[in-house]
């Protein structure tokens, strides 16, 4: 029986979309989610609830809120309610194929080049956007990679024709961190070698920095008028002056507590540490230095082979513990789609679910300064919210409507719709 | 004293010749057992005699001597079966030419890989430890329990499992091809490497057989044909003694090797990876080839761009043996994980979603007589859950091989390694690169493998 309705509940859905046209809109207008259960993340949870979306906005949130008479009602009996989740770190729009040079732009050329921006080279018409935001992820932070200042990366919502109608308010400057490890089992460099190269690049990194300050002196002294074009240096200027993150990545436990003291002697004022995968071995130290971190993948092996197992997943809730701000990533450009996944590892093995829940919300949020905007349903919010039939984390979930900056978003991907082509492929086995 | 440790040595060295493979008992009491095949039985015991499951039943008391493990609250299924791994590799990929039948991963087996414990903390009791995709024709392989502990090698393999080689399509036997300057490097030239092979090989058993006919006959004087072990393998494939499990991603190849197979009188066939499975679905189904799939892997490479997490569902509701596989040592350590993504992308229920990870990449490797279910007469390999395995807040507690306790996550200490290198440095870790090329199919051991065939 529960088969049968499962079949009724898919041929149902296919009709629906053979019906819809092949590439479907977002629809735009004033929404009214009603009769549900909503996870507002910042108030609790609010039973048998509505939420009223209108010109992109949450305008009413509550048990006792009256329908406009204008609005869509989309009745959400037996469903949950939750904010857009929010991606600490990922490539997507800038890597469509990964083996194909053509189809990635994550990875300019050079060590310094800071004034590279992720948001220019978005493609809002990449195959993987709808992929990720029909599973609940609305908003991502999209990073470039590479040598040790690859660029600024930046928050984009996943709806939109132009990056601009994409960026949703926050851009930080990526640092790669000299690092003290093997890239894999691949890497064959000796013990020697890597510390070789650190040592190098390490004083690379101090030098582009004092000409950083330095230049940073120049243009305060100056109002800027006079200096002659220096991109890397003007890129530079924000993140001195304390205006604009430095995004550091860095994992290693040498490596963390190297970048802690380079950030404390510097008296850099914004900063994120990403990756942070031995972030558990120095926990006590980042909380100490109050840097908020975006840890991930939370699916990873352990770094060292005397690691425990689990040490990855259990990474998130060892540093949460300590009392470090905790963000998650996927670091994925296809599979972004995967992150309350990551997030319920982190849960079961230490993080909690509560903990897990924030740190794909209202932390990330914070962290990227748009806690006014996203991360939680409140009234005057930015309505990014998914509607889904049970924990969002389980995989046995479905979700079932999503709004990005109030627009209600097709439910389909390519993925649902070669699935709807090929479920009972016509013609089958014989043609004629 | 010195003598004594020689003989000693000596001693343990002649046992283990012998492949000694530890047999345990013990009794696993009041669990949610899932057997897959038959049903979930509440409140069940699962008793395990000398390495095999001999009841399943309530209130089996425990015999003397038993380990006797309280599984109340917990769940407990097959030991789990990745039909596609590299773990407890020290090589992958021989790639010297287009065809290397005769080289077996068996061979190089390694006991120490800490990713056998890392797979055991996932619950997976056998893994198919897979030669390489860099050729079309590459080598056998081995299937192998995951007995972490063992110092011997062949105590690894799984006893009188059927004999397995790997062959490859598409997109990396051609790549290797261009970059070598050899055939193929095109689908069309992978068609005829295989076709041809197929060919000789023929040539190779009907010379054979006719040579071992005349020489029954009284005054028979002639020589044998020439030996070759890379046609003898390539025959037994042909005879149907090697199940092949071919590495393919799109329709048209998939569809390519099912035609060959087809003329070639090859039946046990199982497609690897088989991104566009779902397109030729009712072709697989048909010819009776079966599918390890990924669950939601795609858009590393061209061939995988135009691929959906729903193949395991539509392969499934069209009829073919699935299995979702790893390909990664990072991935075998939650493909319950990977199973239960399937109720997302299908609606597959709790037992076939399970059977995509125990009983289906059994039948893929031939040993579903002996593992894959909890049933009467199958190996003790078992896997204990905190929670319902398709859930994502399960935990794999307890794993089990051959009736003996192999993963612990309560008593288990931290450093789970056999052999530790006097020469590593503690403090250089490993940190898998995000920001590369992002090929998640080759990955951890493959990307070792990718870096030396320069496909990066």
């Amino acid at each position: 029986m529960k088969r049968k309705i499962q079949y009724l509940i898919i041929s149902l859905l296919l009709i629906g979309f053979v019906a819809s046209a092949q590439n479907p809109k977002a629809k735009s207008g004033t929404f009214a989610l009603t009769h549900a259960s909503i996870e507002t993340i910042t108030k609790g949870v609010i039973t048998h609830g509505t939420i009223i979306i209108q010109k992109g906005k949450i305008t009413a949130v509550g048990t006792n809120v009256s329908v406009p008479s204008d609005a869509i009602v989309i009745d959400c009996t037996g469903k949950w309610i939750y904010p857009g989740m929010i991606d600490g770190g990922t490539r997507v729009g800038l890597l469509e194929i990964g083996q194909i040079p053509q189809a990635s732009d994550e990875h300019e050329t050079g060590q310094v080049i800071p004034q590279m921006k992720a948001l220019t080279a978005v493609n809002p018409n990449s195959v993987l956007i709808p992929v990720t935001r029909i599973s609940g992820v609305t908003t991502v932070i999209t990073a470039p990679g590479g040598g040790m200042f690859p660029g600024t990366a930046a928050l984009i919502n996943l709806h939109g024709y132009v990056p601009d109608q994409m960026f949703a308010g926050f851009e930080g400057l990526v640092m790669n961190f000299p690092n003290q490890s093997r890239r894999g089992y691949y890497d064959r460099r000796t013990d020697e070698d890597i510390k070789k190269d650190v040592e190098k690049v390490t004083k690379q990194m101090n030098d582009i920095w004092d000409r950083a300050v330095e230049y940073y002196k120049l243009d305060s002294a100056t109002k800027g008028k006079g200096l002659t074009y220096y991109p890397e240096m003007t890129a530079f200027l924000p993140v001195v002056r304390g205006e604009q993150n430095l995004m550091i990545e860095v994992n290693a436990a040498n490596d963390i507590k190297a970048a802690l003291k380079w950030v404390a002697d510097r008296k850099i004022k914004k900063v994120i540490f990403t990756g942070v995968a031995e972030g558990w071995r120095m926990a006590d130290e980042i909380a100490k230095a109050k840097i908020p971190v975006v840890v991930g993948p939370t699916l990873e092996e352990p770094t060292r082979d005397y690691d425990r197992y689990d040490k990855p997943y259990a990474n998130a809730g060892l540093m949460k513990k300590a009392g470090v701000k905790i963000a998650l990533r996927t670091s994925h450009a296809e599979n972004v789609r995967n992150l309350p996944y990551y997030a319920g590892f982190a849960a079961a093995y230490g993080l909690g679910r509560e903990e897990a829940l924030k740190s794909v919300t209202i932390v990330p949020a914070e962290i990227f300064g748009v806690a006014d905007k996203f991360g939680s349903i409140e009234v005057g919010k930015v309505a990014n919210v998914f509607v889904c039939d049970g924990d969002p984390f389980e995989t046995k979930t479905n979700i079932h409507h999503v709004f990005i900056e109030g627009w209600q978003i097709p439910m389909v991907s390519r993925q649902t719709q070669l699935y709807e082509e090929f479920l009972k492929r016509d013609p089958g086995l014989n043609k004629n | 004293m010195k003598k004594l440790i020689i003989l000693f040595i000596v001693f343990i060295s002649f046992n283990q010749a012998q492949a000694q493979v530890q047999h345990g008992n013990v009794l696993i009491k009041n669990g949610t057992v899932i057997t897959i095949t038959k049903g979930t039985l509440e409140n069940t015991d699962v008793l395990v005699k000398d390495g095999k499951i001999s009841q399943i039943g309530k209130n089996i008391a425990a015999p003397t001597g038993y380990t006797v493990i309280d599984a109340t609250n917990k769940f407990v299924m097959p030991g789990i079966i990745d039909a596609h791994s590299h773990i407890a590799l020290t090589a992958i990929n021989e790639y010297s030419n287009a065809i290397t039948p005769e080289v077996w991963t068996g061979d190089e087996l390694n006991p120490f890989d800490i990713s056998i414990y890392r797979a055991l903390a996932g619950g997976v009791t056998v893994s198919h430890a897979l030669h390489g995709s860099g050729n079309a024709i590459g080598g056998q392989s081995e299937t192998i329990k995951h007995r972490y502990g063992t110092l011997d090698m062949d105590v690894l393999r799984m006893e009188n499992a059927p004999r397995t080689i790997k062959f490859a399509l598409g997109e990396n036997p051609t790549t290797h091809g261009r970059n070598s300057g050899l055939q193929p490097q095109t689908r069309m030239g992978v068609e005829f490497v295989i076709r041809e092979a197929f060919s000789e090989a023929r040539q190779y058993m009907e010379t054979w057989d006719k040579y071992n006919k005349e020489k029954l006959v009284k005054g028979f004087r002639g020589a044998p044909p020439t030996y070759s072990l890379r046609l003898e393998t390539l025959a037994d494939i042909l005879k149907g003694n090697i199940i092949l499990h071919c590495h393919s991603y799109r329709a048209d190849e998939i569809n390519m090797l099912l035609k060959v197979c087809k003329e070639f009188g090859v039946k046990r066939l199982v497609f690897q990876h088989v991104n566009e499975g779902f397109k030729v679905a009712p072709e697989l189904a048909a010819a009776g080839a079966m599918a390890s799939v990924f669950s939601d892997w795609w858009a590393y490479k061209l061939e995988v761009y135009y691929s959906t997490a729903y193949n395991a569902a539509i392969l499934t509701r069209n009829g073919v043996v699935t299995s979702i596989n790893s390909d990664s040592g990072e991935l075998i350590r939650h493909l319950f994980h990977e199973a239960a993504k399937t109720q997302k992308y299908g609606g597959l229920s709790d037992d076939e979603a399970l059977s995509l990870i125990t009983i289906n990449p059994a039948k893929q490797l031939g040993i579903e007589n002996r593992v894959g279910s909890l049933e009467v007469g199958k190996d003790g390999d078992i896997a204990i859950f905190q929670k319902h395995p398709l859930s994502i807040y399960a935990i794999p507690m307890i794993t089990i091989v051959d009736g003996v306790v192999r993963f612990d996550r309560e008593k288990d200490p931290d450093d789970m390694r056999i052999y530790v290198d006097p020469k590593q440095v503690v403090d250089i870790p490993t940190i898998q690169s995000h920001d590369h090329d992002h090929d998640n199919c080759l990955r951890g051991t493959e990307m070792f493998t990718n870096k030396m065939l320069g496909l990066n």
